[in-house]
């Protein structure tokens, strides 16, 4: 915008920067959650995420197979041999540098061989592969060798399968997850047929009363849910819908309801007069003109919407506690089952940053995937 | 039944019970109550042409009516009887009882700290995130990552910001971003920038900015917005106190360095804890509608003023920031909106405890918790009570926008 009048900005690095900062300060608690998610517990709690990213570098103290063990010493051309790895089996670590001794632990570089005492050496190269040789037999335990290593970024699986697949009811989502896209589904689809039949009635339909209808959607439009709750609970337990799944799509679809009339409203005004008023010329009805006309012409706006309404009931925590989950827990919805992780395995992360990844994971792809109807959205949606 | 069939049948049911009621009461009025044909035609089908409207918007306004307009009726009635004595009436009984909880004083003052800090500060990150990000080539990607924390629910924001928040034992580790980098501070020449020399100098900013705008604020007189501009001046005017009052605190306050701090213990610390993570999901939203109202500016405005030798700073503040004004507004009611209502942030990460309480989490106490559902639809009206400047303030809008 100001680079017009030809004066690009000498300050543009500075512009570049902020911007990079900025980003990086908005990613980094997601970008936490994500990696966590990767980790196993001992990993977790050995250090910030932010330093598994990189390999890590570390003071070991190792030992050789005790001599002693069967089978470990072997003869060979008069000289006794232990040879082995000094990391476990599976571990991917690099020595860079390494002694025989506490007081001097970085004597010798992989490829070196270390002079002991009685004649004894020692080889160690870089992937911890040893060489221990003696000439006369070795007894006790096996030599120590303190090593700093490099280990490589480790990540895993394992707590996705715990989560996704685990089947334990405690920390499983799967139900949770299913039990959602039921809720969602519906609570997303039903409201837009509902609201937009209102809609082209408030756009393009001439009636007494109609500049007060808009108003009365507005007005509804910032009624706090929580003034929903009581009266509708009653409502629900004295018809004999009750708790269930009934009760949250009727809830979702009502609370849904007007910025579902007020954003195809919008919409629906501002398309061409004439299309519509051709139709009327050449004896459409208004239910053809609706159905033929204004929905395919919608499209934008209806996906604007399901993308609010679908974002919206996913994230829900409010609703589902009050209309939907009883005390049998059968019907728990991930944002509660998450909440109930927090209370019981509060330092758990590894369970709970996979959980919570799991359950942000679909609207993440929603948005991603569906961002400029959001925005389309979000910029019809504010009341001007 | 099984839910998820349950889900799919009801889905069924739903929209072609929705399409089958529309298609079929159309076919209704004009093929058996008002037929177009006949001696009455011309009168039938304007007959028609009137209820029609009302065909479409029934369905619509039935939901409206039961489950938005009627609550807030039946809350009020609610809020004046009890539900202990046959839902006899008592009149203000339920709001004496709630003024006298040292807990919703502890709410409605916080509620009136989120609603200073969270939407002035979403306000200001997205304008500074839009100001910057429309000037470089790779803007709409930097865009889409500020504004990515809109898709996340407020409870997975708050298990992101909870491990953030995390404490670990003084001798292990610290797993938390807060605390490892609390850790870094000890208490000399940088930590007394950091922690001292760099917030005062903020505060003094903000001391100095809301003074100014007090002054304006109060200064103008109109008809309308008189009650409202003195109200904010008033507003201003206290943060300009607070600021202060902060910045002598800053210098004298004794930091316990190398120590983990559990941060959602300490009071008002914790509160603003839990507002930055409001902030981090509604700056992108703020972003992005103000992103939109700064590429709306007519670029002769600009190009006038820079040719007429404003720097950056003057074009920004002299010549965009009042022709986007209205739209700042408007992002300023839609997020204190959200935050009246913020109940999933507070009731997941600490639950009201630690003095953090809010009036949404307060409410929802009393009524699932305490089972007071008196007190809990008081409180409910009180939220309705904020939220109602808001309302007027929108539906005037729509009216004047519509007749004209």
């Amino acid at each position: 915008m100001s680079n017009i009048a030809g004066s690009k900005s000498s300050l543009q690095w500075v512009v570049h920067i902020s911007v990079a900062l900025l980003v990086m300060l908005w990613l980094f608690p997601t970008l936490g959650l994500f990696v966590s998610s990767f980790r196993t517990a001992d990993q977790i709690s050995t250090g910030g995420w932010w330093k598994s990213l990189f390999p890590a570098e570390q003071n070991l103290t190792l030992r050789s197979t005790d001599p002693d063990d069967a089978g470990a010493q072997m003869l060979i051309d008069g000289v006794y041999v232990v040879e082995g790895n000094l990391f476990k089996a599976g571990v991917d670590a690099t020595i860079s540098v390494w002694g025989t001794s506490s007081r001097a632990i970085d004597s010798y570089v992989p490829g070196d061989t270390a002079e002991l005492k009685d004649g004894e050496t020692m080889t160690v190269q870089v992937n911890g592969d040893y060489v221990w040789t003696g000439t006369t037999e070795m007894t006790g335990r096996g030599q120590r060798v303190f090593a700093t290593s490099t280990t490589p970024p480790e990540f895993t699986f394992k707590n996705y399968k715990t989560v996704l697949f685990g089947g334990d009811s405690t920390d499983g989502m799967t139900k949770a997850f299913f039990n959602t896209l039921t809720v969602t589904i519906p609570a997303t689809i039903i409201p837009i047929v509902i609201a937009a039949f209102a809609a082209y009635a408030l756009a393009w339909m001439d009636f007494p009363g109609r500049a007060l209808l808009v108003a009365f959607v507005v007005a509804l439009l910032v009624v706090p849910l929580q003034l929903a709750l009581i009266p509708l609970l009653r409502l629900h337990l004295g018809v004999g819908i009750g708790k269930g799944y009934l009760g949250v799509w009727l809830a979702h679809t009502g609370f849904g309801m007007p910025l579902a009339i007020y954003l195809l409203r919008n919409y629906m005004v501002g398309l061409p007069r004439d299309i519509i008023e051709n139709a009327k010329v050449d004896g459409a009805t208004d239910f053809q003109i609706f159905t033929k006309i204004i929905l395919p012409l919608s499209f934008p706006a209806l996906a604007s919407f399901a993308i609010f309404q679908f974002l919206w009931t996913w994230n829900d925590l409010l609703v589902a506690k009050v209309f939907l989950i009883d005390a049998s827990g059968q019907t728990t919805v991930m944002t509660n089952q998450i909440v109930e992780l927090l209370g019981t395995r509060g330092g758990n992360w590894e369970i709970l940053s996979t959980a919570a990844f799991v359950s942000i994971s679909v609207p993440l792809v929603v948005f991603f995937s569906m961002q400029k109807y959001l925005v389309r959205g979000l910029l019809a949606g504010s009341v001007k | 039944m099984h839910p998820a069939l349950q889900g799919i049948v009801t889905i069924f049911l739903g929209v072609g019970g929705c399409l089958a009621y529309f298609y079929f009461s159309n076919q209704f009025i004009d093929k058996v109550l008002f037929p177009a044909k006949g001696v009455n035609a011309g009168r039938n089908i304007n007959r028609a042409n009137i209820v029609r409207p009302w065909l479409f918007l029934a369905p619509a306004l039935f939901a409206l009516s039961l489950y938005l307009a009627y609550p807030v009726f039946a809350t009020l009635w609610y809020s004046l009887t009890d539900r202990d004595k046959g839902n006899a009436f008592v009149g203000l009984a339920n709001y004496y009882q709630m003024m006298d909880d040292p807990k919703f004083w502890e709410a409605l003052k916080n509620n009136m700290l989120w609603l200073i800090i969270v939407p002035a500060a979403s306000t200001a990150f997205g304008l500074l995130a839009a100001q910057l990000t429309d000037r470089i080539g790779w803007g709409s990607i930097a865009k889409s990552m500020i504004f990515m924390p809109m898709a996340i629910s407020f409870v997975g924001a708050a298990v992101i910001f909870k491990l953030i928040y995390d404490t670990r034992p003084a001798d292990t580790n610290q797993i938390g971003a807060l605390n490892a980098v609390w850790m870094q501070f000890n208490g000399g020449v940088g930590s007394f920038i950091l922690l001292r020399a760099l917030p005062a100098a903020f505060l003094a900013f903000l001391t100095v900015g809301s003074l100014w705008l007090a002054t304006i604020m109060i200064k103008g007189f109109s008809s309308f917005a008189t009650i409202l501009r003195s109200l904010f001046g008033v507003v201003l005017v206290g943060v300009a106190v607070a600021s202060i009052t902060s910045i002598y605190g800053l210098f004298t306050a004794t930091l316990p360095y190398g120590e983990p701090q559990t941060w959602l213990t300490m009071p008002f610390w914790n509160s603003i804890l839990l507002m930055i993570v409001l902030i981090w999901i509604q700056t992108g939203f703020a972003m992005v509608i103000l992103s939109a109202a700064l590429r709306g500016i007519p670029e002769e405005t600009v190009e006038a003023a820079i040719v007429d030798g404003a720097n950056p700073f003057q074009v920004f503040f002299k010549i965009k920031m009042p022709q986007i004004a209205g739209t700042i507004v408007v992002v300023w009611t839609t997020i204190t909106l959200t935050v009246l209502k913020v109940f999933d942030i507070v009731f997941a990460m600490t639950n009201g405890q630690w003095e953090t309480q809010v009036l949404a989490n307060y409410m929802f106490d009393k009524l699932f918790r305490g089972n007071d559902w008196g007190v809990g639809s008081a409180a409910a009206i009180v939220i309705m009570l904020l939220v109602t400047p808001i309302l007027v303030w929108n539906v005037y809008n729509v009216r004047k926008e519509m007749r004209s």
